[in-house]
């Protein structure tokens, strides 16, 4: 897909295969740049969006994220110690959320981790990782592709996704658990003209909105397909597509970290002590210290041994405008200074003002109450105010039929 | 405890193998050697190459190892004698030979007027900084960003030695450190053999010519190294294997045991701690801790695992410059070779085979492109004339170590051996007329068979090349240069740690120190 006679600098962005109907469906041509392909921003209203991702149904197109094929008779092993998690107890058609570190314990990033079969699996991460999947690979018999482009994916997510999903005709999805995945048949009505009937496509109940969700992973020859199909059988109930935007919120109200917001990977960091460390990130819930070893793994175990110096925490603010980038304080008048916001948002559905902080120790215990620095703009007359926020349980946001059961039908 | 429990296991009996059991075992330590091969020594131990002919199977000269290990270990008592020290050193070129003063005093000899006055000035200073950098060769090098008091002490003692100095000096220092050895010797000296065999002595056994930036470093080494030593090139009764025998004696004596024919397949590993080794018979023998005088490769890669490790310290470790450069030549002679340029003299001391500085550099380029040097430099030694038990009565061995030889070579060296054997002998005759026919038997050792023969990955004779970036704080890598590695209870004690190999000892002796300190 690549122009190889162009050098790099001057190579377009990809197009994904839904690119010509996504470019349909944008009133605002706002694309913007992921992992080397063109992705939308917004479509039309970023409001319009979110309240599809949590009243109605969305489409997000996925296929930028960058996927590996990891295969081998040490693809278990390799993958233990390569992330932070036990990946020997995940069986095949699970999913499982997983970090990994450098040697000393500091994120490089993170991903989801699909097993497809006793020694073959998909690691899904937002950037390239192959140097690092490489060096982790030395000593043991696995083979590591790039599957980026060969797979085209889309994520489906809100409360009416399993409707939109039975729609479409795909029977008895609604068995598919939370962090589970199924290879279904492409119903023959939706498939490619020409196209072999019985055509499969992955379906994982999957999602980065902490809401009922799937994600949908097909061969790009019925990426236009399966985008008209779901667009058709989601009409009834207001499907539309979604930039990163409005997912933006979404990830935010359920609490999830992002790469370049909330940290930045230990791979690109130059300043010292600007990489930050799952414990840090409050994502010592992802590290398994009994599953044997695995890289960062002796570092983690020192850091767990000394009183933490800050942690990631979720901020309730008060007020409605958002915190982007707030300096906070242990102080209203702003003399001590005690971490920053990463992440904030007004949340429509919570009707609260959230964000996402890494503060020092001992501020980020629950219930702490610190001030964060916020700018207005009022016509370009800035104005500083110091406003009151305090440590809150994250999620914000976690609603029952994100995990229901058979889902509810919205 | 299980009664096969030890303490320490040691893998390999090489001199630091040994050296290290040696020092384990006299702390009261319960200490097991195991050596994969059927005989003691690695590459510091004596060969029969051929029916009654016998030779140091890779290094074949004494100059290292510090004096006051040899008489700490008492190795006089446990065996150890010496057939020849102080052995003279003679550049040999089809003109003549020329006696390289092995001290400031000397100098006068063979060379001109001017030389002679420049060695006196080099020789002395290169002194003064070989003597100032000593103490950095025989330190176990502190850890960066420590606050430990030993590793600041450390830093502070040697940063000290070199202030001793004085300006004059530490520029000198400061100027030549990261310089090629060519300049170097191009600002002093005239005489090409002169600069030829002062250039050899900073390449031998490294990846580098006269022209490469950092022979000076190695030249460095060389001196610093040789300064503490007991005697300057010396040839221990019966080859290097009877140090080794004396080595393996003393740590006997202080209580270790060694098994011979014992190949360690794994380390065992339980709760991120080192437990204990897997024979390859498929014998478990469980230790507090287990000490590797294997290369790091080796050790980490496939006896520990990259599994037990972190991904970026294992790319450290498969980043290591292993491959060796230099081979090993071992004739059986019928009579005793003559050399024309010593004119008659028997060839008691150790003769170098470099010309010129053009001569060594071009040797260089060979293998740089993956050849084998068409016109190769050796070291050679007639061990015979100052020890002829090594031969049956009236004949003779001539050991060689021989530069260059790349470890991979274009080709592979299955059918080039027989023609780098024929190039050597070819540059042998030509200084010592008669010599070809008078060979009945002849073993070269490539890198490649050094390496399997020696299990060294790479072949190389220092298991890692010595290099500023493979020095110090950073030897072999960054995170196992104390001689411990990341796994709990597993050290490391050969030569691919600091200060390297050339059979000094030190790493052993600092890695049983290091043991003793994280068990006390």
């Amino acid at each position: 897909m690549l122009i190889e006679t162009e050098p790099h600098y001057r190579q377009p962005l990809l197009r994904t295969p839904f690119h010509e109907r996504m470019r349909a469906f944008s009133q605002v041509d706002s694309f913007i740049p992921w992992s080397g392909y063109s992705t939308v921003d917004v479509f039309s209203s970023v409001e319009q969006e979110y309240f599809a991702i949590r009243n109605g149904a969305s489409l997000y197109d996925l296929t930028p994220m960058v996927k590996y094929r990891i295969t081998g008779p040490d693809a278990t092993r390799f993958l233990d110690r390569l992330v932070t998690r036990s990946v020997a107890k995940l069986r095949p058609g699970r999913v499982a959320y997983a970090l990994w570190c450098d040697d000393d314990g500091l994120l490089i990033d993170d991903g989801t981790i699909f097993r497809l079969d006793a020694q073959e699996y998909r690691l899904c991460t937002g950037e390239r990782q192959l140097d690092w999947l490489l060096d982790s690979s030395i000593g043991f018999d696995v083979g590591i592709d790039e599957v980026t482009a060969e797979i085209a994916a889309l994520a489906l997510q809100g409360p009416c996704s399993c409707w939109v999903l039975k729609a479409l005709g795909l029977e008895g999805i609604e068995t598919l658990a939370p962090f589970e995945h199924r290879s279904v048949k492409l119903p023959d009505r939706v498939a490619a003209a020409g196209a072999m009937a019985g055509t499969a496509m992955t379906v994982s109940r999957t999602g980065f909105t902490g809401d009922l969700g799937y994600e949908l992973w097909v061969d790009p020859a019925q990426a236009e397909c399966l985008w008209d199909g779901l667009m058709e059988a989601g009409q009834v109930r207001t499907l539309r597509p979604v930039g990163s935007r409005a997912l933006n919120i979404a990830r935010l109200e359920a609490g999830f970290v992002l790469p370049n917001v909330d940290f930045v990977s230990s791979a690109h960091t130059l300043r010292n002590g600007t990489a930050r460390s799952p414990l840090e990130l409050a994502l010592g819930w992802c590290v398994d210290f009994g599953k044997g070893h695995f890289t960062g793994r002796r570092a983690l175990l020192a850091e767990q041994g000394r009183p933490p110096r800050r942690r990631l925490v979720g901020l309730d603010i008060e007020g409605t405008k958002p915190a982007h980038n707030a300096l906070l304080y242990g102080d209203h008048r702003g003399r001590r200074e005690i971490g920053s916001v990463t992440s904030a948002a007004w949340s429509p559905t919570c009707k609260r003002n959230i964000a996402l902080a890494m503060l020092d120790a001992p501020h980020f215990e629950v219930g702490r109450q610190v001030w964060a620095e916020i700018y207005l703009n009022r016509e370009l007359t800035w104005e500083r105010r110091m406003v009151r926020a305090r440590v809150v349980e994250r999620p914000f946001f976690a609603p029952a039929r994100r995990r229901a059961m058979p889902p509810g039908d919205f | 405890m299980n009664a096969s429990r030890y303490d320490c296991i040691v893998i390999g009996a090489g001199h630091n193998g040994l050296t290290c059991a040696a020092y384990l075992a006299r702390a009261g330590r319960r200490v097991l050697v195991l050596e994969a091969a059927e005989q003691a020594g690695g590459t510091a131990g004596t060969r029969e190459f051929a029916p009654g002919f016998r030779a140091s199977s890779c290094a074949h000269l004494l100059h290292l190892m510090p004096g006051w290990l040899l008489e700490e270990l008492r190795l006089a008592r446990h065996g150890l004698r010496m057939a020849a020290e102080n052995m003279p050193t003679f550049a040999l070129s089809g003109a003549g030979a020329l006696r390289i003063p092995t001290d400031v005093d000397s100098a006068a000899h063979d060379l001109g007027e001017a030389d002679a006055r420049a060695f006196r000035d080099y020789a002395a200073r290169m002194r003064r900084l070989a003597a100032a950098l000593r103490p950095l060769l025989e330190a176990v090098p502190p850890r960066l960003g420590s606050r430990a008091w030993r590793d600041r002490l450390t830093l502070l003692g040697l940063a000290a030695k070199l202030r001793l100095l004085g300006r004059a000096d530490m520029r000198e220092l400061l100027r030549i450190a990261g310089m090629c050895v060519q300049d170097l010797l191009d600002e002093h000296f005239q005489s090409p053999l002169l600069k030829g065999a002062l250039a050899f002595d900073a390449v031998l056994g490294t990846n580098l010519g006269p022209r490469s930036p950092g022979s000076v470093f190695t030249l460095l080494y060389r001196l610093a190294a040789g300064s503490g030593a007991a005697a300057s090139l010396a040839q221990p009764v019966g080859g290097l294997g009877a140090l080794t025998a004396a080595l393996a004696q003393a740590a006997k004596a202080a209580g270790a045991e060694l098994r011979l024919a014992a190949p360690v397949a794994r380390v065992i590993v339980t709760e991120d701690s080192a437990a204990g080794v897997l024979l390859g018979s498929g014998e478990r023998l469980e230790a507090g801790c287990v000490v590797s005088s294997a290369d790091p490769t080796t050790t980490f890669l496939r006896l520990l695992g990259a599994e037990h490790l972190d991904a970026g310290f294992v790319r450290r470790v498969s980043h290591l410059r292993t491959q060796g450069m230099t081979a090993k030549l071992h004739l059986a002679l019928q009579s005793m070779p003559r050399f024309r340029a010593l004119a008659g003299a028997e060839p008691t001391g150790r003769m170098v085979f470099a010309s010129s500085l053009r001569a060594v550099e071009q040797a260089f380029n060979d293998a740089k492109y993956g050849r084998f040097s068409a016109a190769p430099l050796l070291e050679v030694i007639v061990p015979t004339a100052v020890d002829p038990g090594l031969a049956p009565a009236g004949r003779h061995v001539l050991s060689a170590v021989v530069q260059y030889a790349p470890y991979r070579i274009a080709g592979g060296w299955e059918g080039q051996r027989e023609q780098f054997l024929d190039t050597i002998l070819q540059t042998l005759e030509a200084h010592a007329p008669g010599l070809r026919d008078s060979v009945c038997a002849a073993e070269l050792l490539t890198p490649q068979d050094i390496e399997t023969q020696f299990r060294v990955s790479g072949g190389h004779w220092h298991h890692a090349e010595l290099a500023l970036d493979q020095f110090f704080m950073v030897r072999p890598v960054a995170g196992a240069a104390q001689y411990r590695a990341p796994v709990r209870g597993l050290f490391l004690c050969g030569a691919g740690c600091h200060p390297g190999g050339g059979v000094m000892g030190l790493a052993g002796r600092n890695a049983a120190r290091q043991v003793l300190a994280q068990a006390a």
